[in-house]
């Protein structure tokens, strides 16, 4: 199952690297990253795999919102799905 | 491929214009709980209830997590108690809506509606029972919501049953007046009552549904009300359109998530009931949307007609992205529950004629409406009478929740806290109905109940 990481906040040191550690840490594995920076502020959007990943997908959602709270950036964490849903007829 | 302009943008409609799904809501059979004994029968319905739902409250938050959007409620839709509880040997049906309370709060829902009877054509023994106990059943329960079917297309109205809906609707005020009257907000009065509203307090688990089922209701005024702000000055066809596309995406939404609780759950999915059903919270209003179009204030000259583009749009728009679309589906205007419906009412713009012929073409009726204190019974049965009468010629539902606040007057507010918000009181014609309601009887079903 694939899930969409999007990260935005200031622009800091290390965001790409904070990120994907606890990604890591938790086995799931990065297929796709875009990333921008607009105006100071940092905007970034995963495509993950999360099949194998160590624990249940709503705890790892929880993980990641935290994991952005901890250096003021709002992480989120969704399944790919509902993207499809909404913007796929 | 996704791109990252959709995918911010879906994350724009959550964060910032309250998208949401309002409600799953699990309809749960009790066909099978019947006992002449009132204690065994309501053992059995609690039994039911905590066995069937004892997992809808955790996979609801899971899949909030998953999918990352917020789902504000979860609740229960049972069978009709009247139905349920006939063969009981008592005269009071409270312990029933007891143990619904009981039951809906051991599983964490925050309402469970189904203390209803269906008396369109007449009442039996066992609804005249439910309606006299509804009083005394809403004040001494948090969570259980009612409603009473006094007329459909098919069947005409039973006028005997408007006028007894009068009197329940002040008793239940009286009983609950220390709370503004709040026992009202949970008792709805229908004309073509639908089986499988997901919505409160309409809710109840029709007769023709299977044994248990998960319907979803979704939701999403500010949404809407965003995308018509990018297609200022633009023709009717325009806007017609914008709200097509954003209510289908938002019926998407509802679609997935109910897949996926239908399938967690174990339970068939039912339908998504694609309404725009606001909040009191800003930028959550069907009200706004209106005024969005070019009113100046929600009410005037022009109201009626955005309401009903507005409504007939979000069906053609939703219907696409869903396999089943079934409930209520449309736009709701409950009055306290729209900030933007409250200050007109509040301005003295929106009135009570105003909203009756907005009824017409909207999704239900008169809804969250708060009335002096002083509002006779029988005056309460002419709004009842004249709501049911919209439904019957329309085919269509209409409803009255209507709150006579005891104590207030125009002018004065009834608060009813959360999502019921509060309500300006609105006043009615002081004039009597008195002859017209004792009346009694039935409206014949009109023409158009002969499609055969």
């Amino acid at each position: 199952m694939k899930a969409i990481v999007t990260v935005v906040g200031k622009d800091q040191v290390g965001i790409i690297a904070g990120v994907c550690i606890k990604l890591a840490e938790y086995n799931v594995n990065v297929l796709d990253i875009s990333q921008t920076v607009m105006q100071g502020y940092f905007t970034m959007m995963m495509v993950v795999d999360v099949t194998e990943a160590t624990i249940p997908l709503a705890q790892l959602a929880v993980e990641m919102e935290q994991e952005g709270k901890s250096r003021n950036l709002s992480i989120r964490l969704q399944r790919e799905d509902i993207f499809e849903a909404m913007h796929r007829v | 491929m996704l791109n990252q302009k959709d995918i911010f943008q879906t994350i724009d409609m959550i964060e910032q214009r309250h998208l949401d799904i309002r409600t799953i809501t699990m309809g749960i059979s009790l066909r099978d709980c019947a006992h002449p004994d009132v204690k065994t029968c309501c053992d059995q319905i609690y039994d039911k209830i905590t066995r069937r739902a004892e997992n809808l409250v955790r996979v609801g938050e899971d899949i909030e997590k998953e999918f990352g959007i917020p789902i504000v409620n979860k609740r229960i839709s049972v069978t009709p108690i009247a139905l349920v509880a006939e063969s009981c040997r008592t005269d009071s049906y409270v312990p029933f809506a007891q143990t619904l309370d009981r039951a809906a709060k051991e599983v964490g829902v925050n309402f469970i509606g189904g203390f209803s009877a269906l008396v369109q054509k007449g009442c039996t023994v066992g609804d005249r029972k439910l309606i006299e106990s509804i009083p005394e059943a809403l004040a001494c329960t948090d969570r259980v919501c009612s409603s009473v079917n006094v007329g459909s297309t098919k069947a005409g109205i039973n006028m005997n049953a408007v006028a007894l809906m009068g009197q329940i609707i002040k008793k239940t005020a009286a009983l609950t007046a220390d709370n503004d009257g709040l026992g009202c907000a949970k008792l709805v009065v229908f004309c073509n009552a639908v089986e499988d509203n997901p919505f409160m307090a309409g809710a109840f688990h029709g007769v023709g549904e299977p044994e248990c089922v998960l319907n979803v209701g979704v939701s999403g005024p500010g949404v809407v009300h965003h995308a018509l702000k990018s297609v200022k000055g633009q023709p009717f066809d325009v806007v017609a359109e914008t709200i097509k596309q954003t209510a289908f995406r938002i019926t998407r939404m509802g679609q997935i998530v109910g897949n996926e609780a239908s399938r967690r759950l174990g339970v068939p999915f039912g339908i998504v009931d694609l309404s725009l059903a606001p909040t009191p919270a800003v930028g959550d209003s069907v009200a706004r949307i209106l005024e969005e179009m070019g009113l100046e204030t929600c009410g005037i000259h022009g109201t009626t007609a955005a309401l009903a583009m507005l409504n007939d749009a979000v069906k053609k728009g939703g219907v696409m992205a869903s396999n089943h679309v079934g409930g209520l589906s449309g736009a709701f205007i409950p009055v306290s529950e729209d900030e933007g419906m409250i200050a007109a009412a509040e301005s003295g713009i929106l009135t009570l004629n105003k909203l009756e012929a907005m009824t017409c073409v909207c999704s239900v009726g008169l809804d969250m409406i708060a009335v002096p204190g002083d509002t006779t019974a029988e005056t309460i049965s002419a709004i009842i009478a004249d709501e049911a009468a919209i439904g019957m010629v329309n085919s269509k539902t209409t409803a009255v929740r209507i709150i006579p606040a005891p104590g207030k007057v125009v002018g004065d507010r009834v608060e009813m806290g959360g999502l019921l918000g509060s309500a300006p009181v609105m006043p009615v014609y002081g004039q009597s109905t008195v002859d017209f309601i004792s009346r009694g009887g039935r409206i014949p079903a009109p023409l158009q109940s002969l499609k055969n």
